[in-house]
């Protein structure tokens, strides 16, 4: 299935300004695809922006949030947060800095 | 069109391109008249904060690097062939942990040019404190295992700034000599490549640990720099404390000649002339300011036997500021430009060797690095 991914304003010049990216995603072993398995998807696709989201060990970075429909993946199961045909992946920035 | 004083006693010297990385992104001074006035442009990458910059022109095309990172997303590596009108960032990471290394880049510190006939090498120091080399132009990047695999990695404590390795020496006449240093580990060096790595802080006492008069390792080193006649002599700033080696830091000898004053972060060696260095002293580790209000570069040109203030053009009341590590620089040419950023957003330059001094922008995001050179007119 496509999972389609929503890209930030800051992070859209690096998918040439688009807003929405899609990625092709093939389901685990219980069928379903995981926000780990779109990110790994995305790392393929648009590594640059992948690495926005993630470090190289895998993890989200702290000021990243990132929303399966209106959820944020942290309240669920993490990068283990099933994604199902329709939904869709949000990068959003934490209201954070200084 | 009539020459000024100032641009006919810089004929024979070039412009300069002096990257300044704050806070809040990347700023430019560039100048059109052999020094006299520089053009502030910027900030690019606003936002993001730039502890890194290089201005490498040994392939004879002049390429820009910074390092940069933002607090949403992560750490960047960009470069540019143009002076900076526009920038690259390779596809795939330049600069990153392999995943068996079990890290992930927080910051990149250092970008330095390699040996002068070798313009493809470069060096990055990076927090968590390791080093990294490129044999591609900074394209990409290969973790240099030897210090990696050190074992004194895991005992390594982070200075105030965090665990990050801030200085990369490439000993001029031989290649596979580097110095590196980190704070709070000190100066570790290699006679081969980098394949293998020795502490090498004799003779610098950490006055903040109890057992401070003969550490192998655990000195806050903030800057060494090399003279520029001597390759065996390195001057070095440490957390407490300036000191001097003679014997490529094999052993290091306390500098006294600057009385009362013995912290600070920067430590700057004159490009060509022997025995000549600067510093930028401040008061104590709890203040972490220019003493008394006033803003004074220290010279020596006996190689640290004596230090002389230079103040001219510098400010004299109520300057309370702090130069970090890498906000003091040179431009490499012969009088030297010298360039200082400070943490409330001022850059003062000398282009008479530091006897004089004048502002050349104000009210910029706190200065983290700065780095200069000659640029084609």
């Amino acid at each position: 299935m496509n999972v389609r991914i929503r890209v930030p304003t800051q992070l859209r010049e690096l998918v040439a300004g688009a807003a929405v990216v899609e990625v092709a995603v093939g389901g685990g072993g219980d069928g379903r695809a995981t926000v780990a398995t779109v990110l790994d998807r995305l790392a393929a696709q648009h590594p640059a922006l992948e690495r926005r989201i993630r470090d190289e060990q895998g993890r989200t970075r702290a000021h990243v949030n990132l929303f399966v429909g209106s959820d944020n993946v942290r309240d669920r199961d993490g990068p283990a947060t099933p994604i199902v045909a329709g939904e869709e992946l949000s990068i959003i920035p934490a209201v954070s800095g200084g | 069109m009539t020459m000024t004083a100032a641009a006919e006693q810089a004929v024979g010297t070039k412009d300069a391109i002096v990257l300044v990385g704050t806070t809040k992104g990347l700023f430019t001074l560039r100048s059109g008249d052999g020094r006299e006035r520089f053009e502030l442009t910027g900030p690019t990458f606003a936002g993001e904060e730039v502890y890194a910059t290089c201005i490498d022109a040994r392939s004879g095309a002049t390429r820009l690097f910074t390092g940069s990172i933002s607090n949403h997303w992560g750490p960047v590596l960009r470069r540019s062939d143009d002076l900076g009108a526009t920038w690259t960032e390779d596809e795939q990471a330049a600069l990153r942990f392999p995943e068996d290394a079990g890290a992930s880049l927080a910051r990149i510190w250092q970008l330095a040019a390699g040996p002068a006939d070798e313009p493809d090498v470069m060096y990055a120091g990076v927090e968590p404190a390791a080093l990294f080399r490129s044999d591609d132009g900074g394209r990409s990047f290969s973790l240099v295992d030897g210090l990696w695999d050190h074992p004194h990695r895991t005992q390594w404590q982070p200075g105030g700034g965090g665990l990050c390795l801030h200085t990369v020496l490439v000993h001029p006449d031989d290649p596979d000599r580097l110095l590196i240093a980190i704070s709070a580990a000190g100066v570790y060096r290699s006679d081969d490549g980098g394949s293998s790595w020795r502490a090498s802080n004799r003779g610098i006492v950490v006055g903040f640990l109890p057992e401070g008069e003969d550490l192998e390792f655990g000195q806050c080193v903030h800057k060494v720099a090399r003279d520029a006649g001597d390759p065996e002599r390195l001057y070095l700033q440490h957390h407490g404390g300036i000191y001097r080696s003679d014997d490529g830091g094999g052993a290091w000898t306390a500098m006294t000649g600057i009385a009362g004053m013995d912290f600070g972060f920067p430590v700057v060696a004159h490009p060509s002339r022997p025995s000549t260095a600067y510093l930028l002293p401040l008061e104590s580790d709890e203040y972490r300011c220019t003493p008394d209000g006033q803003c004074i570069v220290w010279r020596t040109t006996d190689a640290g036997e004596t230090w002389e203030p230079l103040t001219t053009g510098l400010p004299q009341r109520d300057a309370h500021v702090t130069v970090l590590r890498d906000g003091f620089t040179t431009d490499g040419q012969d009088p030297a430009g010298l360039y200082v950023g400070t943490r409330t957003g001022e850059v003062y330059a000398s282009t008479d060797d530091g006897d004089s001094w004048r502002l050349l922008a104000e009210h910029l995001p706190p200065v983290m690095s700065v780095r200069a050179a000659p640029i084609a007119v």
